[in-house]
């Protein structure tokens, strides 16, 4: 895999610990207190029943391609994708450790994490291994 | 018996330019908006109302009221990306049917191409970052590879192909051939399409529109003025919008906001797709037209792919003419914003005034429908149903 250089997200108050998560090797989502719903990406309302009362919890990292695309124009090719994790809900994130033609929809990857520019953590994903 | 209309259509331009080096934006702005007064037979100083997207230069319409001389009772920037004309339409008809306003111009104009803009970066907006943007941006989403994402899904799930996806390409390049200020003239098969670069899998260039400068504008009047006017006004039978996004993270990629404009229209309308003579449909991705198509009702969920191919949406071969002016896939895409192109050709289809090569016979009812922002991310939806003089 050759070198590729990931922007730089931007931290707010509200999803700080997201990323503080993400630092010590964590995929975090958050969860509804009143609905018990989770969502992505993280809010301090919940956008399915409007309660202010949401929490954050560790997923399981694991989770399945819902879809995905290899951007052939770019520089160096990569893989972007919507992954539905465990915890049922979908996240923009890319691919990799991949043979970029090997890629399917549906095919079950696990969390891994790449630095930004800055070196804060970002959640990738990976195939699973058997 | 004729239909009732609350708004008519009485005029249209599409600037010809594709690549405007020799004009600013408000220059373009003025360029249409004095066409399709001319189209309309009106005047400047008839014009009360002015509609634009949230890319006007100044603040809301204040500046290009000024710029172009307008002296204005009602005003709407409202921002919904390419449909946001097709609902400005609307806000349009409901401004003159509340009595706010008589005439509404609404414009676009740009120029991406000649500020050698190279590639479409999704999402980028005024006022601040969006709240979706830390969780987004890092992972390089472009137009394109967000767009495919819809295509390989709904590929995933009922089976499509890139041979069906380019049958909307090739149509609109059946189409494009007769238009003099189309970018891309040729006629190109199957075999081109799937054979062209792939961009971002599935979709290869082909299956992309093309980028362009230019702009276009319409005029809206109330039923009184559209009388006085003799009988080119297309009346506006019916509009519907739609707002679809990310949900919280639970969502379908396989169909886009049209699923909801769409119905509304139609019911405000009371006509059913099958009504329909000739439809214009947002052309951004050969996927767009595809998913637009099954969520308008013109066929079924999943066969979209069935139904654009083997020539169905070419004028004189197939049963849904669509795009005859090449559309965005080959015609032009000016400012990214592919909704205003969309109704100018409808209008010409009601009018009669298509290229005669394309013209629909007997043209009666026609619908366009705007995609804005991204189907695979949030997009607004804009669908209008038009009909002739004498619908």
């Amino acid at each position: 895999m050759s070198k590729h250089t990931y922007p730089d997200p931007d931290i707010s108050v509200e999803t700080e610990a997201y990323w503080q998560a993400a630092n010590d090797g964590k995929l975090l989502v958050k969860k509804c207190d009143a609905c018990g719903k989770t969502h992505f990406y993280p809010r301090s309302i919940c956008p399915c029943c409007f309660s202010n009362e949401t929490s954050w919890m560790e997923a399981s990292g694991k989770g399945h391609v819902y879809s995905y695309s290899v951007m052939r124009r770019a520089k160096q090719p990569y893989a972007i994708a919507y992954v539905r994790l465990e915890e049922d809900v979908t996240m923009l994130t890319n691919l990799v450790e991949a043979d970029l033609d090997e890629l399917r929809v549906e095919m079950p990857v696990e969390v891994t994490f790449r630095k930004s520019e800055s070196g804060q953590a970002l959640p990738v994903f990976r195939p699973l291994k058997d | 018996m004729a239909r009732a209309a609350r708004a008519y259509i009485a005029g249209i331009y599409e600037h010809p330019t594709r690549k405007a080096v020799d004009k600013t934006v408000p220059m373009l702005h003025a360029e249409v908006a004095r066409g399709a007064l001319a189209d309309a037979g009106l005047s400047k100083d008839d014009v009360d109302g002015f509609f634009s997207d949230s890319s006007l230069p100044g603040l809301g319409g204040l500046g290009m009221a000024e710029y172009l001389g307008l002296n204005l009772k009602y005003t709407d920037t409202t921002e919904t990306g390419g449909s946001s004309y097709l609902v400005h339409l609307g806000h349009a008809a409901d401004a003159i049917a509340a009595g706010k306003c008589n005439v509404g111009l609404i414009t676009l104009a740009g120029r991406p191409r000649a500020e050698g803009m190279q590639q479409l970066k999704s999402g980028t907006a005024s006022g601040g970052q969006p709240p979706e943007w830390g969780f987004e941006h890092p992972y390089r989403p472009m137009v394109a590879n967000l767009y495919a994402m819809a295509a390989m899904r709904h590929m995933y799930e009922y089976g499509t192909t890139s041979e069906q996806l380019a049958w909307i390409k090739v149509a609109a390049s059946h189409h494009a051939h007769h238009n003099q200020h189309a970018m891309l003239r040729d006629i190109v098969t199957v075999e081109d399409v799937v054979n062209s670069p792939m961009i971002a899998d599935p979709l290869h260039r082909l299956d992309c529109c093309v980028i362009s400068d230019g702009g276009g504008a319409l005029v809206v009047v109330s039923p009184e003025i559209a009388k006085s006017l003799g009988d080119r006004s297309v009346k506006l039978l019916g509009q519907g919008v739609g707002i679809k996004h990310l949900n919280g993270g639970r969502f379908d990629l396989t169909y886009t906001g049209a699923a909801i404009s769409g119905p509304i229209a139609f019911n405000e309308a009371n006509v059913v797709p099958t009504d329909i003579d000739y439809a214009s449909i947002y052309d951004s991705f050969t996927i767009t037209v595809l998913e637009t198509l099954e969520d308008l009702g013109f066929c079924e969920k999943g066969k979209g792919g069935a139904f654009v191919s083997d020539g169905n949406l070419i004028s004189g071969v197939g049963r849904l003419p669509f795009n005859t002016d090449g559309g965005g896939l080959c015609n032009n895409h000016p400012a990214n914003r592919g909704g205003m192109t969309k109704v100018i050709e409808a209008v010409r289809q009601l009018r009669g005034e298509a290229h005669p090569a394309v013209q629909v016979p007997d043209c009666t009812l026609a619908l366009a429908h705007g995609t804005g922002g991204g189907i695979a991310q949030r997009t607004g939806a804009a669908t209008v149903i038009l009909g002739s003089n004498d619908a």
